[in-house]
């Protein structure tokens, strides 16, 4: 067992848990942020997306001995005291939410490329790693489109 | 079965620690070992987590040649100005995953995992990169297009880890090709692979070349023989045919769950074809 | 007619807990003292088990063990019939098969001891193609469908087009994997909380399970993240597993997830297909007759089979006058996983084949694939070959040909055969596909099933709708939401959903079939208009409810489905009124196959939609968006490669779907056929439609590009393309 220490959310947490346990079952079962789901357990379908010192992750590969100091975002940290973030504004609006399983990691995702718009050349190569199987992802696209005017 | 993970804070201490003879397998972004670890493939073992060792910070540096820190990741090269100067870094690491992967995924990991299917590898290799692997008794520079001996056999000690990784400055006049066939434009494995740069005279008569395949052979493959067999021709129409015909005795295919040995054939000469003529499917930085 | 609510596009009722992540799907409860539980099964396809080794390293003694002989009541899952164990006492019959299921406070050491259980079996031969079992006669349900004589016309037919179509299994990979909570009370009765489309299914399943009437068996429906059919009957077994758990143990409770593996491995996919037909032109493109020969593979057990080849049999004839119409039906059994429901339920195969059909008939008739459709169009008053009269003013030539002019489609056809003659690495094609899909359950399904629907109203003066139909991204929240507010004339935000609880709710029947719009929006709208009568048909329902409250109490009416006098089926002959209404479409496809990889991507698609009357405009476009990115997936991507009867890529990174880089830009345009039809306001289903048709318009996208090479299976790899290619 180790200790580990990371905020998420702006609050910070000391954590006692195995040292290759995930990201993803420390949010979900110690801290109760069950926002990030398992789709996969493989990296591959994005629902485990959270935001980790800036950048997206896949919570599922994160081991938690490589989480000391960092700074989280999860969705449940998107809406700012209150106010929805406008890409969840969006969602809401056109549509980008069906079942919802993959709306938490795709709205990270899709909040991330509004803020860094030139690290891919398109939406589509920057939502390629957040699968839905609902939508045939135009909604999300019109979402996104929306949210950045 | 729990896994136990030593964190040392400097490379003196990693090194020391995987000298001891324990079962250390180094940690870097964690994107393949997590995956692993969650089939259970992987028998005991403990950790020797990397990301703490300020020598191995994810660094890209020019001095005569690109070094990269061992913890340099996809991402890193992506957004870093020496893309301009190695745009195939940018896009093999475009192609990896996707953006979530890129950002803890590392090029060292990339080279230690071995897959036969590895998209960063092949990059590397077709620039001539060479590592650095650091034990506690030495610190020797080995070329990549060496490195491998078999599926999943290197030149690598249990005791040494990959501490950097060179490429020298690419000579004027250089063209590059990376094109990677998978089963989907992104967040897919490889069926073939190719990574061509060629040097053209202005007849069109090959001054120098290298091809770097992933995904046919049990390792990443430096198709040695068809670089030779072009190094001073004239890439005539025949010529080119010549080489999508010599890379069939290099490459050894197979069947699997992905696709047939026959696909992987047929393509790979088609991607010679294709890059031998000049195409250029990569776009914009 | 101006509708408050109706054909306004309302904010999906349960939005804001998706987006900021706060909605509860079933692994989101955290619960005290739980056991997880996993499912021992059967590695190989048929056998007898011979004995159940639980070998040394594991603390036996703290597991939970459920083996079939502690099974309380019957071991059978009930749905159409009753002949899929539980747990497979003696004959295994797949792969994968349930034999055993264990359970212990600790997840891992549950994962671990998985690997510590052998199980001893004497294999026996299996049969694993529908070749062999046909020949074994190993058929679950067979149909014909006969109008007029087909064998006749061929000596007058002056082209004959016979082809076989294949389609391959698809795994419906919905992102939240199968998920259930189960708390016995040992020998009185059983709680169940999951992921799932009807609760009601679930009661139906375990109450003979475990000896107890219904009334014992509480279900109760978490939020739930996707479902395509896949949730429609497989989660009979998972619940009756975790229940059997946690009635052995005493009465923990019992949480049993799916790991993605073991999901994609174990459980329900669409039936494969092998179609073939022939059919019989004049030379100007008049169809003069079909003869259809349908098979599907069902697997070890029926399940939904036969449901499964009614639809499949039904929709195969494609939307044309065909005076001599023959379709023979059968659903075989295999020693494979067992097939069961996925969205389309034997439509997509069916219309693949025939829409190809057509497209291929075009082609060796010299004529443009619009103009064949436009010769042999049903109309209004024409028959179906079950003799169902069409009595909807349809119009499918007005609704193609706005697809062809929203896609550009015969300008296109030029250009692409231009492009495609210049050499260049890349080819282009565009395809055509027009079908149309039966709302609700075949034939007299409807009357069987009785459906019932409560609504009472609320202290607040709105009402709260009492129906056993399930969220599951669709929309059937926000939907029902919008039909109460219209029929009462009251504010959204007075309409209140009862989660989907079989103690709360009536039995309102399963989500499936396209029905929730047509059937169960149709009972919201009795509901609240008998509630209106109530209250006297008051100018302000709110305060009317409210006032209402306060005199007498509660109020609270239940409904129950009502056929149209002039819909009637035949089960017996197999003939008359097979769906009450149909949802029509025209889909066209383009795509860039591309000659150094042989890989086909879909680079365009338009959707002519007519479903009657569209309740929430975004909602719906999202339906059909969805279903036909599901679609492209079938056609173009989504191989599940079967090693004994199972899957063997069962691994999220070796089963390929669309992601947003292979999904195009999809355009959706709603059409209105004047309205004749039972749903609420004129609503049709849509639910399914946009899955049928995408195949046949991206495989004769394909064929075009190819310069009309036909590849007559699914899903069109690169490997197939290439193959093609090669021998051509």
């Amino acid at each position: 067992m180790m200790r580990v220490s990371f905020t998420v959310n702006g609050r910070t947490y000391e954590v006692a848990a195995q040292p290759m346990k995930r990201l993803l079952d420390v949010l979900r079962e110690d801290l109760a942020l069950t926002g990030v789901k398992e789709g996969c357990g493989e990296g591959e379908c994005g629902a485990c997306t959270a935001i980790m010192d800036g950048l997206l992750v896949l919570t599922c590969l994160v081991p938690i001995c490589q989480v000391e100091g960092k700074h989280i975002t999860t969705i449940e940290g998107l809406a700012a005291s209150g106010h929805l973030h406008k890409v969840q504004q969006a969602f809401l609006e056109k549509g980008g939410s069906q079942c919802g399983i993959c709306t938490p990691g795709m709205i990270l995702s899709a909040a991330y490329y509004l803020d860094h718009p030139d690290e891919t050349r398109d939406i589509r190569e920057a939502l390629a790693g957040n699968q839905c199987r609902c939508t045939g992802y135009t909604k999300i696209f019109e979402s996104i489109k929306a949210a950045s005017s | 079965m729990s896994f136990e993970v030593v964190t040392p804070h400097s490379l003196d201490e990693a090194l020391d620690a995987l000298a001891s003879g324990e079962n250390l397998v180094p940690l870097a972004g964690a994107t393949d070992l997590m995956v692993c670890l969650e089939a259970g493939t992987l028998g005991p073992c403990s950790f020797l987590n990397l990301q703490e060792l300020p020598q191995l910070r994810p660094t890209l540096s020019m001095n005569g040649s690109l070094t990269l820190g061992a913890l340099t990741t996809y991402r890193d090269v992506r957004v870093s100005p020496i893309r301009e100067q190695f745009p195939m870094l940018a896009w093999a690491a475009r192609e990896v995953g996707a953006l979530a992967i890129q950002s803890r995924g590392t090029w060292a990991g990339n080279i230690a995992n071995a897959s036969p299917a590895a998209d960063g590898v092949p990059a590397l290799m077709a620039h001539d990169a060479e590592i650095d692997l650091s034990s506690k008794k030495e610190r020797r520079r080995v070329p990549l297009a060496k490195f491998y001996r078999g599926y999943k056999e290197m030149d690598r000690r249990p005791d040494e880890i990959i501490t950097a990784i060179h490429l020298p400055l690419p000579q004027p006049g250089w063209a590059g090709y990376y094109r990677k066939v998978g089963t989907r434009r992104f967040q897919a494995i490889s069926k073939t692979l190719l990574a061509g740069r060629i040097l053209l005279d202005a007849d069109r008569k090959v001054g120098d070349i290298r091809m770097v395949f992933a995904s046919v052979a049990p390792y990443t493959l430096r198709a040695a023989q068809t670089e030779a067999m072009l190094r001073g021709r004239h890439l005539t129409p025949e010529v080119i045919e010549e080489a999508a015909r010599a890379i069939q005795d290099e490459i050894h295919p197979i069947d699997d769950i992905r696709s047939t040995e026959t696909y992987r054939r047929r393509v790979t000469s088609n991607l010679v074809r294709d890059f031998l003529s000049g195409q250029h499917p990569n776009g914009p930085l | 007619m101006t509708f408050q609510t109706i054909g306004k596009s309302l904010r999906r009722k349960e939005g804001i807990l998706k987006v900021t992540g706060q909605s509860v799907y079933a692994d989101d409860i955290r619960l005290e003292n739980c056991l997880y539980g996993k499912t021992i099964r059967s590695t190989v396809p048929h056998g007898h088990i011979k004995e159940i080794h639980f070998k040394d390293g594991i603390p036996w003694d703290e597991f939970t063990i459920v083996l079939p002989s502690d099974i309380p009541g019957r071991n059978a899952v009930t749905l159409i019939d009753a002949q899929q164990p539980f747990l497979a006492e003696r004959e295994i019959r797949h792969v994968a098969e349930p034999v055993a299921l264990i359970a212990h406070p600790d997840k891992h050491l549950v994962e671990k001891a998985r690997h510590h259980i052998q199980v001893d079996v004497e294999d026996l031969p299996a049969v694993l193609t529908m070749e062999e079992a046909l020949e074994r006669n190993n058929i679950f349900k067979s149909y014909l469908v006969q109008n007029g004589d087909p064998s006749e016309k061929w000596r007058e037919a002056d082209v004959i087009v016979e082809e076989t179509y294949r389609t391959g299994a698809q795994e419906h990979l919905y992102i939240e994997p199968q998920a259930m909570i189960a708390k016995a009370v040992t020998g009185e009765s059983v709680t169940v909380w999951g992921s799932m489309q009807c609760p009601y299914y679930v009661q139906k399943a375990l109450a003979p399970l475990f000896g107890l009437s219904p009334e014992n068996v509480r279900i109760v429906q978490t939020e739930t993240g996707g479902g395509f059919g896949g949730k429609e009957e497989y989660p009979n077994m998972i619940a009756g597993h975790a229940a059997l758990l946690s009635w052995k143990s005493g009465g923990l409770p019992v949480k049993m997830i799916y790991d993605r593996r073991e999901d994609m491995w174990a459980t329900t996919k669409r039936h494969p297909s092998k179609i073939r037909i022939k059919a019989g032109f004049k030379r100007d493109g008049t169809l003069l007759a079909l003869d259809i020969d349908l098979v599907l593979d069902g697997g070890a057990y029926p399940t939904l089979s036969a449901v499964v080849l009614s639809r499949a049999t039904l929709h195969v004839w494609g939307p044309y006058r065909c005076a001599s119409t023959r379709v023979l039906g059968r659903v075989v059994m295999t020693n494979s996983v067992p097939y069961g429901a996925f969205r389309g339920f034997g439509a997509p195969q069916a219309i693949y084949a025939i829409e190809m059909h057509m497209n291929r008939a075009a082609l060796e008739l010299g004529i443009d694939p619009a103009e064949i459709r436009r010769r042999n169009f049903l109309r209004q008053g024409d028959r179906m070959p079950t003799g169902q009269v069409i009595k909807e003013e349809i119009d499918l030539e007005m609704m193609m040909d706005r697809a062809l002019e929203l896609s550009g489609y015969h300008q296109k056809r030029a250009d692409f055969e231009e492009f495609n003659s210049q050499g260049k690495t890349q080819r282009k094609g565009i395809g055509l596909s027009v079908f149309f899909h039966g709302s609700g359950f075949t034939g007299s399904g409807e009357v069987r099933l009785a459906s019932e629907l409560s609504m009472a109203l609320t202290a607040q003066g709105g009402v709260e709708i009492f129906a056993a139909n399930v969220e599951y991204g669709q929309g059937t929240n926000t939907v029902l939401t919008q039909i109460a507010a219209e029929a009462c004339s009251i504010d959204p935000e007075l309409v209140r959903i009862h989660q989907p609880d079989t103690s709360a709710v009536p039995n309102s029947g399963p989500t499936v079939a396209s029905r929730t719009t047509m059937i169960v929006g149709k009972l919201v709208e009795r509901a609240a208009l008998e509630l209106r009568k109530r209250l006297k048909d008051p100018a302000d329902f709110e305060n009317a409810a409210r006032q209402y409250m306060a005199e007498h109490g509660e109020l609270r009416i239940t409904v129950q489905y009502e056929t149209s006098n002039d819909v009637y089926w035949d089960d017996e002959a197999y003939r008359g009124d097979a769906y009450a209404g149909y949802a029509w479409s025209c889909n066209v496809a383009e795509v860039e196959v591309d000659a150094v990889e042989y890989m086909a991507r879909a680079t365009n698609f338009v959707s002519v939609v007519e479903c009657g009357r569209v309740i929430n405009p975004v909602l719906a476009a999202g339906q059909i968006e969805g279903g036909i990115a599901q679609g492209i997936g079938f056609a173009l991507y989504e191989n599940v490669v079967l090693e004994q009867g199972a899957m063997k890529n069962n691994q999220y990174t070796n089963y390929i779907v669309p992601t947003s880089a292979d999904t195009p830009d999809i355009h959706v345009e709603f059409i209105e056929f004047p309205h004749s039809n039972p749903g609420p306001y004129q609503a049709k289903g849509i639910g399914e439609m946009p899955i049928d048709g995408p195949a046949p318009a991206l495989g004769s996208a394909v064929a075009h590009a190819l310069g009309g090479r036909f590849i007559n299976e699914l899903p069109l790899l690169p490997e197939r393309i290439m193959h093609a290619l090669e021998s051509s």
